[in-house]
């Protein structure tokens, strides 16, 4: 299985094939519905948001309470196409991809084509999996939206498909 | 009459609502098994090992086995010769439902429709209370994920569309699912009854164990002919194709209107982690 080391570089993004096996190792950051919600709003009033979205991976997730000893509760993702009216926008500004789970809209897949990004599906109900391999979680904004604050993760080894590649290809 | 005060209801569910969390059913395992097995090898095959390692980590370490414990949906089937004592039945399963997504670690996912404030402690949970012959409580517990909720369907078909037009409502349903709602599901339909009373059916129907056929033979031959055909969709696990897109289809019935067809579809993931108790 290919492993892959964030932040990827273009040459490795165009590398990648729609049903390709990964293992996702690097920082990700956490966001769902209302963290977009208030990440677009900010885009459109042009205030700073709080983390850098060049190159980022954004995995569609809220986790649970860590429990004492552990990095992050469990952890898997969220169905991806809620998000389907934000990643554009994102994806325009920077973003390098997504990680979540199933079909995402055509105007996602272009805007995954025309930017060089990807979009990774993780396995949905593999919670304590994905939970197990968090190393590290660090609250970023939105404390208040409680598990849909956004939350920088450093993980190692996320099983992960490739779902939609650069070149149109897709898994579904 | 037998008294059960309710704080004996609320800490049987407090029980039941913490291994839950962490637990797949023994059917709902055994089906996943069966789908590993059966499939080829690529993605679809790796994602149900993956989920059954899952599924079995989860269990050995008291971890949650999805993250999205769920809205707690709570059936009580109370005798008639009861007497309720203690505190209001309602406030009394909340109180267990709070305790439990505390101490268990859940994530808490109830919030306000509108302004879409989280509650913060998984509170209300969605309680259904029926009267029925006995001087026993039976309780039934659900956490439901949204992810596979969201993805279901009502329809209210007219009488002339009859079996075909019921298996074509199951069917359509999960194939405009597609991948979204975690696939393998297990769908739960209610058929008949009135616009509300057939969603109760559907969500009923997931609370039968998988693998388990309706009493009616017509009704065990609908839920047959729907599997057969979801299966031949070629969805497969997380939508990467295969052999397997649900584990099994449950109807449940009520009689109807002259007039109508009640059909409600509701979708369960495949993480079915129903527990269910008597007191």
């Amino acid at each position: 299985m290919k492993k892959l080391t964030l932040p990827l570089d273009k040459e490795t993004v165009r590398q990648l094939k729609a049903g390709d096996s990964v293992l996702i190792s690097g920082e990700i950051l956490t966001a769902r519905d209302c963290a977009h919600k208030r990440l677009t709003d900010m885009i459109k009033s042009g205030e700073e948001l709080p983390f850098d979205l060049k190159d980022a991976i954004i995995y569609y997730a809220g986790p649970c309470p860590a429990k004492p000893g552990m990095a992050s509760g469990s952890c898997g993702p969220t169905t991806s196409s809620r998000m389907d009216v934000y990643a554009p926008v994102l994806l325009d500004l920077g973003l390098g991809g997504m990680i979540g789970k199933g079909e995402m809209s055509d105007e996602v897949r272009k805007a995954i084509c025309r930017n060089e990004g990807v979009y990774f599906a993780a396995i949905g109900g593999a919670g304590a999996i994905y939970g197990n391999s968090i190393i590290k979680s660090e609250l970023v904004a939105f404390p208040e939206l409680l598990s849909e604050a956004v939350r920088r993760l450093t993980v190692v080894d996320f099983p992960c498909v490739v779902a939609y590649d650069c070149r149109g290809g897709s898994i579904y | 009459m037998r008294t059960v005060d309710t704080k004996e209801i609320a800490d049987k569910i407090y029980e039941l609502a913490l291994s839950a969390g962490v637990t797949l059913t023994p059917s709902c395992m055994d089906a996943l098994k069966k789908a590993r097995d059966g499939e080829d090898e690529g993605a679809a095959k790796f994602a149900l090992s993956t989920l059954i390692d899952n599924a079995e980590l989860a269990k050995e370490r008291a971890l949650p086995v999805c993250q999205d414990t769920g809205m707690a949906v709570v059936i009580l089937d109370i005798g008639q010769e009861v007497c309720l004592v203690g505190d209001l039945l309602e406030d009394a399963v909340n109180d267990a439902v709070r305790r439990a997504y505390k101490d268990g670690y859940f994530r808490k996912s109830i919030c306000d429709p509108i302004t879409r404030e989280n509650t913060g402690d998984n509170t209300p949970a969605a309680i259904h209370t029926h009267i029925v012959a006995g001087d026993r409580v039976g309780i039934t517990y659900l956490p439901k994920g949204f992810g596979s909720e969201n993805m279901s369907a009502m329809y209210m078909l007219k009488p002339a569309q009859g079996v075909d037009g019921i298996v074509d409502a199951i069917v359509g349903t999960v194939k405009k699912a597609g991948s979204r709602p975690c696939p393998p599901v297990l769908v739960g339909v209610g058929i008949g009854g009135s616009f509300d009373t057939s969603a109760f059916l559907a969500k009923k129907a997931l609370t039968r164990d998988v693998g388990t056929h309706s009493e009616r033979a017509d009704i065990a031959e609908i839920e047959k002919v729907a599997l057969e055909k979801i299966n031949a969709l070629d969805i497969g696990c997380q939508g990467f194709h295969g052999k397997t897109t649900a584990i099994g289809v449950n109807c449940e019935w009520a009689y109807t209107h002259i007039a109508g067809l009640p059909v409600a579809v509701n979708i369960q993931c495949h993480c079915v982690r129903c527990r269910k108790a008597t007191i």
